[in-house]
């Protein structure tokens, strides 16, 4: 079955190279499901991408091939994977927003000589796994570091940190406890909380009784956040005690159902949808058209996008050969400005290195929510892999 | 001392929302014998009009309730009479099968209209402020469940038990031939008990909305829940969802604030140790 695979892949590589007019580009999301939305986000960036910059990289045409993958599952992403360059004849995989399909699909891709672009999954180890991955969105360590610094800064000693009990709520709870224990502070408790809760009073109580100034929350967007947010607010802690966030809790399509409970929620991300800047004002307007409802728009679509600028860049240097090696290595400390600001891959990590930005939610004039910038950390890496070490 | 208080004030809360949620459940697979996977599909469904009522045209809370249960009902009664009138007396595994496809199909629906963003449904003010019990603050909201919870109980009770309705809705359950021998229209009598089920249904997902927001996955995401409050209970009696809610409600609540890490072990820990001890539900009766 190997050999088959291997000897398929090989025909399908020769097929690719001897007419590359047209350049496959394979994104593996969740297109469906409870996370379709995301997927839903990762197509809008790339169709603004394609939209503002054409579709073609010298004589090199391209063409986008998605598959879903509804929830993370592993196997399925490598079958996918496999499927998209052997059928396929795929010379780029992208896409990737769960931490376990990414790693599932890396083993594959010095043996294809595939570059991977990660657009969303943000544990910090997935670049480790092979050389030829490229990542574009941000790390759960590299937005979870900075909010310490405010916290401690803000004058909060003592935090309690409460957590979904997985991969990026564990790795949130590390950055956090790191960086404000290096800042002074204290973190008095840690809970980690099963990720199927619905009622989250009893957390609160436990919030209130640690005696903590501020909490330090991650949780996966969606039904959980609004379940947290809005028992933090029902239970009367918002006075009194801070509440310290990634941004993934505030993310622009979460806002609306979130209401007024958000409002002076404090978050670090790496992007808001209300970013001050020409760019961001081109990419949101593409963004908004591709996707149909803007409040849908979240900062799925900016990894995508900026993803889509880093495989163009790799077609241009490799001439739309299939050159991984190449490839990667064309785009290792590519600078350029994109729609959250300016960004640069590092040349270690491949991770891009960007600025994270602490943001307020705020009521717009006309009634809508958003996330308002009100401090910026600049070039920011990534700080997950050297804890790692 | 206050901790205990405490966390019996969150046991009360969570075990009212899990019983207005899932008594509709309740009653069609107690008394109609309808094992009905799409009850979540139906309480999603409520919540979406009432979100639409109460935030798009701007309506009172009241109404939105109103409006929910009754919209509900009457998406309800076309797919009982084309659907669910074919599956009453089949074989359980039928019935599964067609009730998770309608839930897939409303799922699909729900997602195409309005969108795979969370809804909520704005409450009134008095609903939404702290109110403090001396050893602490709980939101208003939940008295306001509480009290739902209590008034459905008690309703039903009375439905069921003490009107001429109810005793030919038991009649028919036990002895449907003889039942409509007697005169009594099984037809009607399982049309109106279905919409009874489907309206709290839609009043529970409503009243459940701050704690089970309403998205598209709704319908899915907390099947396992309601079924297996009911299994517990035992399917068909009031007092034994009743006592269910409230058992699975204070050990979830308990094992929350104590151990949060153990996440949902000893709730399923005392799931299963009660289907052990009571294979039919705290109050099931024999078939």
């Amino acid at each position: 079955m190997k050999k088959l695979a291997i000897a398929a892949l090989a025909a399908a590589l020769m097929g690719g190279v001897a007419h590359a007019d047209t350049i496959k580009v394979g994104v593996v999301g969740p297109f469906s499901g409870p996370f379709g939305l995301q997927g839903k986000n990762f197509k809008a960036g790339i169709d603004a991408y394609m939209a503002l910059n054409g579709n073609t990289v010298g004589d090199d045409t391209i063409e986008i091939i998605y598959r879903d993958i509804p929830t993370a599952d592993p196997a399925q992403s490598k079958a996918l994977s496999q499927e998209l360059v052997v059928k396929e004849g795929v010379q780029y995989l992208a896409g990737f927003y769960f931490t376990p399909d990414a790693m599932a699909a890396t083993p594959l891709l010095e043996q294809a000589n595939v570059p991977m672009v990660v657009m969303n999954a943000a544990t910090s180890a997935i670049v480790t796994k092979s050389p030829y991955v490229v990542r574009t969105s941000f790390t759960t360590w590299q937005t979870s570091t900075p909010i310490a610094k405010v916290a401690f800064d803000g004058g909060t000693k003592k935090v309690i940190s409460v957590v979904s009990d997985y991969g990026p709520g564990v790795d949130a709870e590390a950055a956090f406890k790191t960086g404000f224990e290096a800042a002074g502070g204290q973190v008095v408790e840690a809970i980690r909380i099963p990720l199927q809760t619905n009622d989250f009073s009893p957390i609160m109580q436990r919030i209130k009784d640690s005696g903590a100034e501020g909490v330090f929350a991650f949780l996966p967007s969606g039904p959980t956040t609004l379940g947290f947010v809005k028992a933090f607010n029902e239970n009367g802690l918002k006075e009194g005690i801070k509440f310290f966030a990634p941004g993934d809790l505030t993310q622009e399509s979460d806002l609306p159902a979130l209401g007024d409970a958000a409002l002076g929620l404090t978050t670090t991300f790496h992007y808001a949808v209300s970013h001050d800047s020409a760019e961001n004002k081109t990419f949101v307007e593409a963004a908004a058209k591709a996707i149909g409802n803007p409040a849908e728009l979240s900062f799925p679509a900016v990894g995508a996008y900026d993803g889509m600028h880093v495989i163009y860049k790799m077609i241009e240097a490799t001439g739309g050969d299939q050159d991984a090696a190449k490839a990667v290595e064309a785009v290792k400390g590519l600078s350029w400005e994109s729609p959250r600001g300016p960004v640069t891959i590092d040349a270690e990590s491949r991770h891009i290195t960007q600025n994270i930005y602490l943001r307020e939610v705020a009521k717009a004039d006309d009634g809508t929510y958003f996330n308002k910038e009100i401090q910026t950390f600049e070039k920011q890496g990534d700080p997950g892999l050297k804890a790692a070490k | 001392m206050q901790t205990v208080f405490s966390i019996g004030v969150d046991a009360l809360a969570y075990g009212m929302v899990l019983f207005v949620i899932s008594i509709g459940l309740s009653v069609t697979m107690g008394l109609m014998r309808v094992v009905n996977l799409a009850h979540g599909a139906f309480a999603m469904i409520g919540g979406y009009i009432a979100s639409y009522a109460a935030r798009d045209l701007g309506l009172a809370y009241a109404v939105a309730v109103m409006l929910a249960v009754a919209g509900t009902i009457l998406i309800a009664i076309p797919i009982e009479r084309l659907l669910y009138r074919r599956i009453y007396g089949q074989p359980e595994l039928t019935q599964v099968l067609m009730t998770i496809g309608i839930t897939f199909c409303i799922i699909g629906i729900a997602n195409y209209v309005f969108g795979p963003t969370l809804k909520t449904i704005p409450t009134p003010e008095t609903l939404r402020e702290p109110v403090s019990l001396g050893f602490r603050t709980v939101s208003s909201h939940r008295l306001f469940v509480i009290a739902c919870g209590a008034a459905v109980a008690l309703g039903l009770w009375y439905f069921i038990e003490r009107t001429a309705f109810g005793v030919k809705l038991r009649a028919a359950v036990d002895n449907a031939a003889m039942a409509a021998a007697l005169g009594v229209r099984t037809q009607v009598v399982y049309a109106v008990s279905f919409a009874v089920a489907v309206g709290l249904a839609a009043f529970g997902g409503v009243v459940g909305a701050e704690l089970l927001p309403i998205e598209p996955y709704y319908a899915l995401r907390y099947m396992v829940t309601f079924l297996v409050v009911v299994s517990v209970g035992g399917a068909g009696s009031i007092p034994g969802a009743l006592a269910a809610c409230l058992l699975l409600g204070a050990i979830d609540t308990t094992g929350r604030y104590l151990m949060p890490e153990f996440g949902e072990f000893f709730f399923y820990l005392a799931v299963i140790a009660i289907v052990w001890l009571f294979p039919r539900g705290l109050a099931g009766r024999a078939k």
